[in-house]
């Protein structure tokens, strides 16, 4: 019976192809455009969470900004964000002026309100158990390594040995940097697999080799330990081209600060030790720690922010735009819903003869509505499915030129499928009602 | 049997211009008799079809068929009733478009619930009845008025119902196709024994029948059996 109406509702449907196409489109649009987005959506958010999660979920920065900002949460995620769009290994460097940038106020702490090297030992001896390392960077800015032709664009920061705990660069040759290099102030550097390729012959051993560093103004040489493997970030959208990308060139952070005036340090990265909730109980304690250090500061304060607690409120925020903007393309869903619903009417006053005969020849009212709610749900259907191919490709076919892997949810899926066909059920019941009401003497007598 | 005691259908009742279409007809007609109605247009003759065809039901008066009251039913009891005792034929054929002979005249075996096969099997012995038995597959659009008025025909007879409800069967055929339709249901009706009941303002056709009744203004006004006919039936 329910498999004799479909073949029914299916060949009335076939009998005016072009109709029924028409309608499908409406459905089929909304469709596509919820599953696009949901599918973007998910690519986005995945995309967002590998490249956070590849700074380390371990990683909790602590850094110094005016206390009178202390409530503003998303401007503390500002140093990571700040991060994202750098290559894997540089976590570091997009941060390093969080306080100023983020206070939108002009004035600087002073050296004795930052973070000092003394402070930075008084917290591993208070952690002993949770503290793995506390990483260090000084940013000294872009650079050039020229060698005759070849050339190889970098960005140039210092570093301590803990360092490499915070972020998961892959060593290849050599070693990274050790406190004998940050003790005697050596021009020692770590450099990319890439700056090899470029600067040297290949098969040259870059260890012990010496590199020029060409600044705005100077020219530093530095002797290579170690070599690390690059890899460009997915959610980097480059202008430049892959050859000229800047890749990362780590020297000791107390070479990179000689000379400078500011000894200390603005913000630190503490690595902790133990799982993602120990991380987010020692945020909490770290922060509670700090704030009793900087008691007696009246201006500057120390703002502690863990990775974990970081992505939680950038997916948030991720998710609810992906919600709205799914909620506006559920909008044409509506607007496809209500076409259907349109041409269902046209079609029971067109078989309002046909719906008379029906009735003469002993159909129930629940038949004629079961037929033509059984029509109203294929178009949706069938607009559903084709929607939903569609809409995965284009969702696909985003995610692949965002770089972001593809993700396809089943229960997206599902649940349009049968959204979709709920659609035609709703908007196909009024003009079912009306066939069935039909009159079955003024029904056979309609011209 | 049908039979019809006074009924008395009004349209717009109670209203300023209510109309009294049928005016205490009593009317019986025993099984297997092939009755014509006739009269002009607007004698009524269409409304007494809806009646006995159980497509409405009369203001007063009872109409029993079979020995079933049907005054008081319901909508879907009425649906029933014509679905299982009542085979329409109508006018304009009214096939529904887009389906083969064979599922239009499976039609009405769907909507009582019969089975796949059994329908096949009882829609493919009545196209044969008729003579269509060489298209059962053709579409409405790809027969002749003839052959599609013997598909209706066919779709009358797919319930075994008591009686035959022909509406102006002939009245869109030529004379040459529309004598071809009567000899169907001649022949269903000295076959198959069928009670038809035939609405036609051509006298012709009432000749061929073996009672005729006359309508006009919404009386009977005359009922007789058919004199020639009845030598012809035994």
């Amino acid at each position: 019976m329910i498999w004799e109406n479909v073949l029914l509702a299916i060949a009335s449907l076939r009998a005016n192809k072009m109709r029924a196409l028409l309608t499908m489109l409406g459905i089929i649009i909304g469709i596509t455009s919820v599953i696009a987005i949901v599918t973007i959506g998910n690519a986005m958010t995945a995309s967002v969470n590998n490249n956070l999660s590849s700074f380390g979920t371990n990683n909790i920065t602590v850094f110094i900004r005016e206390k009178s900002q202390n409530n503003f949460n998303i401007a503390g995620g500002i140093p990571f964000l700040g991060g994202v769009a750098r290559p894997a290994g540089g976590a570091g460097g997009g941060g390093r002026q969080p306080v100023v940038r983020g206070s939108g106020n002009t004035s600087r702490p002073e050296d004795s309100d930052l973070i000092s090297d003394e402070m930075i030992n008084q917290l591993k001896a208070e952690f002993p158990n949770n503290v793995a390392g506390v990483a260090l960077t000084n940013s000294v800015g872009s650079a050039t390594v020229k060698d005759g032709e070849k050339y190889a664009n970098i960005s140039a920061s210092g570093t301590n040995p803990d360092y490499l705990l915070s972020n998961n660069m892959n060593i290849l040759e050599g070693r990274y940097l050790n406190q004998s290099d940050m003790d005697n102030y050596r021009n020692v550097a770590v450099v990319s697999d890439k700056l090899v390729n470029s600067i040297f012959p290949s098969g040259t051993d870059p260890i012990s080799q010496q590199i020029k560093v060409y600044k705005t103004n100077t020219i530093e040489i530095y002797t290579i330990v170690g070599v690390y493997k690059y890899e460009a970030s997915s959610a980097q959208v480059s202008t430049v081209s892959e050859e000229d990308a800047t890749t990362n060139l780590y020297i000791p952070i107390t070479t990179s600060k000689l000379g400078a005036t500011q000894k200390n340090y603005s913000q630190i990265t503490v690595v902790a030790k133990g799982d993602s909730s120990s991380v987010v109980s020692f945020t909490t304690q770290m922060q509670a720690y700090f704030d009793d250090v900087y008691r007696t500061n009246t201006v500057w304060g120390a703002r502690v922010n863990s990775l974990e607690t970081q992505l939680n409120s950038i997916m948030d925020v991720l998710n609810s735009i992906k919600l709205a903007i799914a909620f506006i393309a559920g909008i044409s869903l509506l607007v496809g819903g209500i076409g259907v619903m349109n041409i269902m009417l046209v079609s029971v006053t067109e078989r309002t003869r046909e719906i008379g005969t029906r009735k003469a020849l002993g159909a129930k009212n629940f038949h004629i509505q079961f037929q033509f709610i059984t029509e109203a749900a294929i178009i949706s259907g069938i607009g559903g499915i084709i929607g939903i191919i569609l809409g995965t490709t284009v969702g696909a076919i985003v995610s692949v030129v965002l770089k972001a892997p593809v993700t396809v949810s089943i229960l997206v899926t599902l649940g349009s499928v049968l959204f979709s066909m709920g659609i035609g059920v709703f908007f196909g019941y009024y003009p079912a009602n009306k066939a069935a009401k039909l009159d079955p003497i003024e029904a056979l007598r309609y011209e | 049997m049908i039979e019809i005691s006074n009924v008395i259908k009004k349209y717009y009742v109670g209203m300023p211009n209510e109309l009294t279409v049928l005016k205490d007809i009593c009317l019986s007609i025993p099984e297997g008799q092939f009755v014509s109605v006739v009269g002009a247009s607007g004698s009524g003759k269409s409304t007494l079809m809806n009646i006995i065809g159980a497509l409405d039901r009369p203001t007063s008066g009872t109409y029993v068929l079979d020995g079933v009251p049907l005054q008081e039913m319901t909508e879907n009891q009425l649906s029933e009733i014509r679905n299982k005792k009542i085979g329409f034929v109508f006018q304009t054929f009214n096939l529904i478009p887009r389906t083969t002979a064979l599922n239009n005249v499976e039609l009405p075996l769907f909507y009582m619930g019969a089975g796949k096969g059994e329908r096949r099997k009882k829609a493919e012995r009545l196209l044969e009845l008729v003579g269509m038995g060489d298209r059962m597959t053709h579409m409405p659009n790809e027969l002749s008025g003839g052959q599609k008025q013997r598909v209706a025909i066919a779709r009358a007879l797919a319930n075994d119902p008591a009686i035959i409800l022909a509406d102006e069967p002939t009245g869109a055929l030529d004379t040459q196709t529309g004598k071809l339709v009567m000899d169907i249901f001649l022949q269903i009706n000295r076959e198959e024994r069928k009670t038809i009941v035939l609405i036609t303002h051509n006298p012709e056709l009432a000749e061929q029948t073996e009672r005729i009744v006359t309508l006009s203004d919404g009386n009977i006004v005359s009922d007789h059996m058919n004199k020639k006919m009845e030598g012809a039936r035994v």
